[in-house]
């Protein structure tokens, strides 16, 4: 390849972007000429200063909630102005929000999982309970009830939990690792209530539900994926824990290193 | 659809660099796709309602640009000074984010776009054009514009600091 050849391919090299045969062209190139490989180099110290350095604006909690708040009122406000029917924009907008967050979570679902991938085995109360854990995470994600109690300070959601529950969850902030507490809610699993932790990553929500085991250690040594869920459990200091997300196995393998901690 | 609400609020955040008005779009884009819905042909549902808000802010864009009847509104007017600080981030560390975001908010919004979902978003081409509504070598080339302004305004030195880039 030439010098001007190498040049206009040079942006989509650096991003991957190149078949590769034409890949391996610009890189044998790249290596002989130092001209283009200066060029090559701006190009990726900007790359990495942007995506190193550059600020990733979350939503700011009150966004999420104002949103919420319009898509639940939207459906409510014509019925002064029109007449209410079957089929008109009331009920399709009521059912558009519960199909499009649907559409979502089945998306990320199906994105998610390389077909080839197997956990182990389970039995079929580990099973059945997988089933209730994979539901809760869907339905809180669904239903928009991702929390009762908003907070990062894990000396908030802690407490939070005292008096709800017979036994006091164990609550970590991760967020120095990359993964951080956004709040926490009761919920109800294997007949019994339990403390769900909910924690961040990027746009991915993972959940941890705790509560009290007979036995004092255990773990599984990898995650079972489910409907493009990925879910682990283990028990720690007397505690069981599951842990599920739409999050890369690798990533939430992490996460689940740090909690064992 | 609230999975994606980082992604629409980063981006809005970008284009319109300014935290109200972002927010506002993005309330707005979320409402559109709540009625465009039926319009939703399957395939990356985060590509989908990006592309709702992106065209939800140049609207806005456009509209900005034709009250203050100036063609090039686009350069340094509504630069924000208010960078999050995070607590632990050093002085040092807040300064160099500070100065990454300037020179991205003073890129063209179309090359702006490109950076953002691509450097921040972690989108493919294909994806962003999907977003932008423009050919994958359209996309390119902005990455390409977008970066060699974003060099000269970070003044870095030729790449020489970046010891491993090959």
């Amino acid at each position: 390849m030439r010098c001007e050849e190498v040049r206009a391919r040079v942006t989509a090299y650096v991003d991957d972007e190149l078949d590769p045969v034409e890949g391996a062209e610009v890189a044998a190139h790249l290596e002989a000429c130092p001209e283009c490989a200066r060029l090559e180099a701006a190009e990726r110290s900007v790359r990495s200063a942007v995506a190193e350095m550059g600020t990733y604006h979350r939503a700011p909690h009150a966004l999420r909630a104002r949103v919420l708040g319009a898509l639940r009122e939207a459906p409510a406000e014509p019925a002064t102005a029109r007449p209410r029917r079957r089929g008109g924009s009331l009920f399709d907008l009521r059912f558009l929000v519960t199909a499009a967050s649907a559409a979502a979570v089945v998306l990320v679902a199906v994105s998610v999982l390389p077909s080839f991938w197997r956990g182990p085995v389970p039995g079929p109360a580990e099973e059945a309970l997988a089933g209730e854990v994979l539901n809760s995470h869907i339905r809180s994600l669904m239903a928009s009830h991702l929390m009762d109690v908003a907070s990062t300070d894990r000396h908030t959601v802690k407490p939070w939990f005292d008096g709800k529950l017979d036994f006091s969850p164990p609550v970590e902030d991760l967020a120095a690792s990359g993964f951080p507490l956004i709040g926490g809610r009761l919920d109800y699993l294997g007949g019994r209530p339990v403390a769900a932790l909910v924690y961040q990553r990027r746009q991915h929500v993972i959940h941890v539900f705790v509560w009290p085991s007979s036995r004092a250690s255990a773990s599984d040594a990898a995650p079972s994926p489910r409907q493009g869920y990925h879910l682990f459990h283990g028990v720690r200091r007397g505690m069981v824990y599951w842990v599920v997300s739409d999050l890369a196995p690798d990533e939430l393998a992490t996460f689940v290193r740090l909690i064992e901690k | 659809m609230l999975p994606h609400l980082d992604a629409a609020y980063n981006l809005a955040r970008y284009l319109l660099r300014d935290a109200d008005r972002a927010q506002d779009a993005v309330q707005d884009s979320f409402l559109r796709a709540m009625t465009y819905f039926g319009g939703y042909r399957g395939g990356d549902s985060r590509a989908w309602l990006l592309a709702i808000v992106r065209n939800a802010c140049f609207d806005q864009i456009e509209r900005d640009r034709r009250r203050s009847g100036d063609a090039e509104f686009n350069e340094e007017i509504h630069v924000s000074d208010q960078a999050e600080p995070s607590p632990e981030a050093t002085l040092r560390a807040r300064v160099a984010s500070e100065t990454v975001e300037r020179a991205l908010e003073g890129l063209p919004p179309e090359l702006r776009e490109a950076v953002v979902l691509r450097e921040l978003e972690g989108l493919s081409y294909k994806e962003i054009a999907h977003v932008a509504g423009v050919p994958v070598g359209t996309v390119m080339s902005r990455l390409a514009r977008g970066r060699e302004r974003l060099h000269r305004a970070l003044g870095a030195g030729g790449g020489e600091e970046d010891g491993d880039a090959l």
